[in-house]
């Protein structure tokens, strides 16, 4: 029998605040995380409305002494993930070498047993500190000089604006790089890039890792912030963004399954979970939130969109949700379980009309009429659509969730989709043995997770 | 569950899209010649660059590959070449007439973003910068870029793009991965999709990587780091893996693809099995974000892993004297750091077995294929054992006293007398301390 895999940590970092206990009370009081964006000037969009951080959060706060200066080279994405990797490390009770910093003690595992498999996304450069330095290399007419850009042959040098280790900030890899380093985790690392999905196959992957020997322990989830002027252009380019104001409510602009959504809006954030091997963990007397009882990974064309005149063509074999479906279907496989056994679903449900469809069409050839008797846990209304970072708070969500033996509110004003448990509720107790978690990217990558009370 | 840790994978298929070529016989034939492939930037205007030289693909077009390449079209230039490499490993599958479960076929790449949209990026930016401030003023960048840029060039940068349009045009309805581990990704991409072909997560997979970074923010960014060779006069000779004189890397683009399958799938389907992916093996150096762990334990542990994985031990000889492997496909990018480490790990695994292996670098020739290395490397470690021949590592003519191992220097070397080559291994190394390696050995039922 292969090794068991349990959920002993949990990190999170999103709108409503840093840690898990912001993320739950947040939930279960029914309050939106979503405002006013403050990193950058939206105003030129028609999106007027993210889900940032609170003010306070500081990567320093999270970075051990010794490793401070580094701070000056993450990107946002790599402060959320170092910060939620420490927030993970704390919870699940373990020592390692970011958790003691340089204090007296040893870690509770051996470097090369502790993994860490982080999703993320494509990190835009900083818009000021790359634009300061092209600027640097125009024409009379006021546009890019590639030839003023070197410092070879009457070159201007240009490029010298840019700080040496400048690229090192935007590499994607760079949120698992830090992890790794501050924590000592000399084992398997990885950084998957498949948009939303990315966080949750990461959670499948370092699940395997585990499963394979090839580690004790792993951190696993993901990170990203696309509240910037290039994330907000891209998924407004891809009539992804609803339309709304800064004075709008979010949770009625965010509205999963409502047939009548305008679209999602940004958030960022992330959430890492410890992942252990069961034996170990109970033998250490972990607290367990819950087993990662089944994983399961499918590729489907995404749905078309208008904007995107693409590439994606479907054959006469497939069916709208067809990804999520398999995905889903491995996951049971892999948990050993029936859907019957389902107890809640926590879904993309990003508030995307096409998406939404596709993914209710999945869960519904798994679940048949059932599904109407599923609750769902909508995130995007509470913290937005935090792309890489989504599935590692959908795990934090449903490890949570298992735990509390709790369903926290749903708080969009919409009218979901004829049956769907999905929403304006208020929180409740819940007896939940199975919750599944699901989350999908455009590229058309599924992921899902069985997560099975212990 | 499915699980079943005993089942075999091997190879039933390769491609490649390379600086020398886009066809895997012709390219090995090359190579073994040890021609360059690189030469002065085409892409964009690189004169003023202090490394003004790369080596390119050169007339590649999809249409060679696809009867109608109508639907990727937008793509970007990365997820061409990955079509291009997928192409050629499912035709040498011969997948196409094996009715295939497409829940069983999955995918994982190790493929790079796209490019930038540079003309309409650049003028954004410069439309919205305040000189005063010097800050983008957020809406006059909003105009320019909502008004210049668009939906398709923008999507088509995503990492995850490559795969999509791979997946979409072979119907892969399995397992779906893209990793980003810079350098090392591709080759972390196949250990992976190994791993999942082991677990019974699926059949098949196609597993490799695609990239190119020969544009001006890929190039400036690795110029700032000082990591590439400034050898302007001298492009062809300025990839000097272990060489005393090594100044950097010379950047490469391009693809790999391999087809993996469970043992058991490629014999029901009575398919030609080309190698055994034998071992993977992952690691991390959790050191610093610019340097390599100088004990090279990173690299070591990766090597180790995936010998073990193989069920060999690295300082026993075989029966007939030989090395435990025959043929290790180095990192080997040419930095001072990288080659020194790698020998250094080399040594460290092996012992005084490790200057009778031997050891080589094609990035001599084909520079670096930075995410699309590792799976271009690994084919070439498929081709030696094929062909019982080594490649060389060209422009070594200046031994470094800390390099001191066989780096098969400037001509290919021909193994078939002492047996051929049966175990290589390949190495991936990445920025920010990510070490792969995969074991492949010549297949024997």
């Amino acid at each position: 029998m292969s090794r068991r895999v349990v959920i002993t940590g949990i990190g999170v970092v999103s709108p409503l605040g840093v840690g898990r206990g912001a993320l739950w009370e947040g939930l279960c009081a029914g309050r939106s995380g979503i405002t006013k964006p403050t990193l950058f000037d939206a105003s030129g969009f028609a999106t007027q409305l993210a889900g940032e951080l609170p003010a306070e959060f500081s990567a320093k706060d999270f970075v051990p002494k010794h490793y401070r200066k580094a701070v000056k080279v993450m990107a946002r994405d790599s402060e959320i993930a170092v910060a939620a990797a420490k927030l993970a490390a704390e919870d699940a009770g373990i020592a390692t070498r970011g958790t003691l910093d340089g204090g007296a003690g040893t870690p509770t595992y051996p470097s090369d047993r502790m993994g860490c498999q982080i999703g993320a996304g494509l990190i835009n450069a900083e818009t000021d500190e790359l634009t300061s330095a092209l600027a640097t290399s125009t024409n009379e007419a006021g546009e890019f000089d590639y030839r003023k850009w070197g410092t070879a042959e009457g070159g201007g040098g240009g490029m010298n604006n840019l700080q040496p280790l400048w690229m090192l900030k935007y590499l994607p890899n760079m949120l698992a790089c830090h992890v790794t380093i501050i924590h000592g985790c000399e084992g398997p690392s990885n950084t998957i890039t498949c948009a939303e999905a990315s966080g949750l196959l990461c959670v499948g992957e370092g699940m395997r890792v585990i499963q394979r020997d090839a580690a004790d322990i792993t951190f696993a989830g993901g990170c990203e912030s696309k509240v910037n002027l290039m994330g907000t252009l891209r998924w407004t380019l891809l009539s992804r963004l609803a339309p709304c104001t800064d004075t709008d409510a979010p949770e009625s602009v965010v509205r999963p399954y409502d047939p009548g959504a305008a679209g999602t809006l940004l958030g960022e954030g992330g959430g890492i979970v410890v992942l252990e091997e069961r034996e170990k963990a109970l033998e250490r007397g972990a607290t367990i939130y819950a087993e990662v009882a089944g994983f399961g990974a499918a590729h489907s064309p995404p749905p078309a969109y208008a904007a995107i005149k693409t590439t994606q063509q479907r054959g006469a074999d497939d069916r709208p949700g067809d990804g999520v479906r398999f995905a889903v279907e491995a996951a049971l496989a892999d948990a050993g379980i029936d859907p019957g056994e389902i107890d809640a679903i926590v879904p993309s449900g990003a508030g995307i009309r096409e998406d939404d469809s596709e993914e209710v069409s999945g869960l519904r050839a798994v679940f048949g009429d059932r599904l109407d008797e599923v609750p769902l846990i909508t995130l995007t209304p509470f913290v937005g659509q935090t792309v890489a970072g989504h599935g590692g708070i959908q795990m934090a969500a449903g490890a949570l969730a298992i735990k509390n033996q709790k369903l926290p509110a749903r708080i969009h004003k919409g009218t979901p989709a004829s049956g769907l448990q999905a929403g304006e509720s208020s929180e409740r107790e819940a007896g939940l043995r199975y919750v599944l978690v699901v989350s999908s990217a455009l590229g058309g990558q599924n992921a899902a997770a069985v997560l099975r009370r212990s | 569950m499915s699980s079943s840790l005993s089942k075999r994978v091997v190879i039933t298929g390769t491609g490649w899209v390379t600086p020398l070529g886009s066809d895997v016989d012709s390219v090995w034939a090359r190579l073994l010649k040890g021609e360059s492939g690189i030469g002065p930037v085409t892409h964009f205007d690189a004169s003023t660059c202090a490394t003004n030289f790369a080596s390119e693909v050169k007339g590649f077009k999809l249409s060679q590959f696809l009867d109608d390449p109508s639907p990727h079209e937008m793509a970007s230039i990365g997820t061409h070449y990955a079509l291009g490499a997928a192409v050629q490993a499912w035709k040498q599958s011969g997948l196409a007439k094996a009715n295939v479960n497409r829940r069983r076929l999955g995918i994982y790449l190790g493929s790079g973003e796209g490019q930038l949209d540079y003309e309409n990026f650049l003028a954004s930016n410069l439309a919205g910068w305040n000189a005063e401030k010097r800050s983008v003023d957020g809406a006059a960048w909003a105009k320019h870029a909502l008004a210049t840029m668009t939906a398709v060039r923008e999507i088509e940068q995503e990492p995850n793009l490559a795969m999509s349009h791979v997946a979409a045009e072979f119907g892969c309805r399995g397992p779906a991965f893209n990793c980003m581990t810079a350098c090392a990704a591709s080759t972390q991409a196949i250990g992976e999709a190994y791993e999942i072909i082991r677990h019974g997560d699926a059949d098949v997979m196609f597993a490799g990587g695609s990239h190119s970074m020969i544009h001006l923010l890929g190039m400036t960014g690795f110029m700032r780091l000082t990591a590439m060779s400034q050898r302007r006069d001298n492009p062809p000779g300025a990839a000097r893996p272990f060489d005393q004189t090594r100044d950097g890397f010379v950047m490469g683009e391009g693809a790999g693809m391999i087809i993996l399958e469970s043992l058991e799938h490629a014999k029901k389907r009575g398919a030609t099995i080309i190698a055994e992916l034998a071992g993977y093996g992952s690691s991390a150096d959790a050191f610093r974000i610019t340097d390599i762990q100088p004990d090279g334990r990173g690299a070591t542990g990766a090597m180790a892993q995936a010998l073990k994985q193989a069920g060999v031990s690295p300082r026993e000889s075989g029966a007939d004297g030989r090395p435990p492997v025959h043929y290790i496909s180095a990192h080997g990018t040419g930095t001072k750091e990288n080659d020194k480490i790698e020998t250094a790990a080399v040594k460290a695994l092996f012992g005084p077995l490790a200057p009778k292996i031997p050891f080589s670098s094609v990035k001599s020739m084909l520079g670096h294929l930075i995410q699309a290395a590792g799976a271009v490397e690994l084919i070439t470690c498929i081709k030696a054992i094929e062909t019982g021949i080594v490649p060389p590592t060209m422009n070594l003519k200046n031994p470094d006293p800390v390099c001191d191992l066989d780096y098969v220097p400037n001509a290919a070397r021909d193994l078939n007398a002492q047996g051929g080559v049966d175990l290589c291994l390949s190495n991936s190394f990445g920025f920010g301390g990510q070490n792969d390696t995969v074991a492949v050995r010549k297949f024997r039922d």
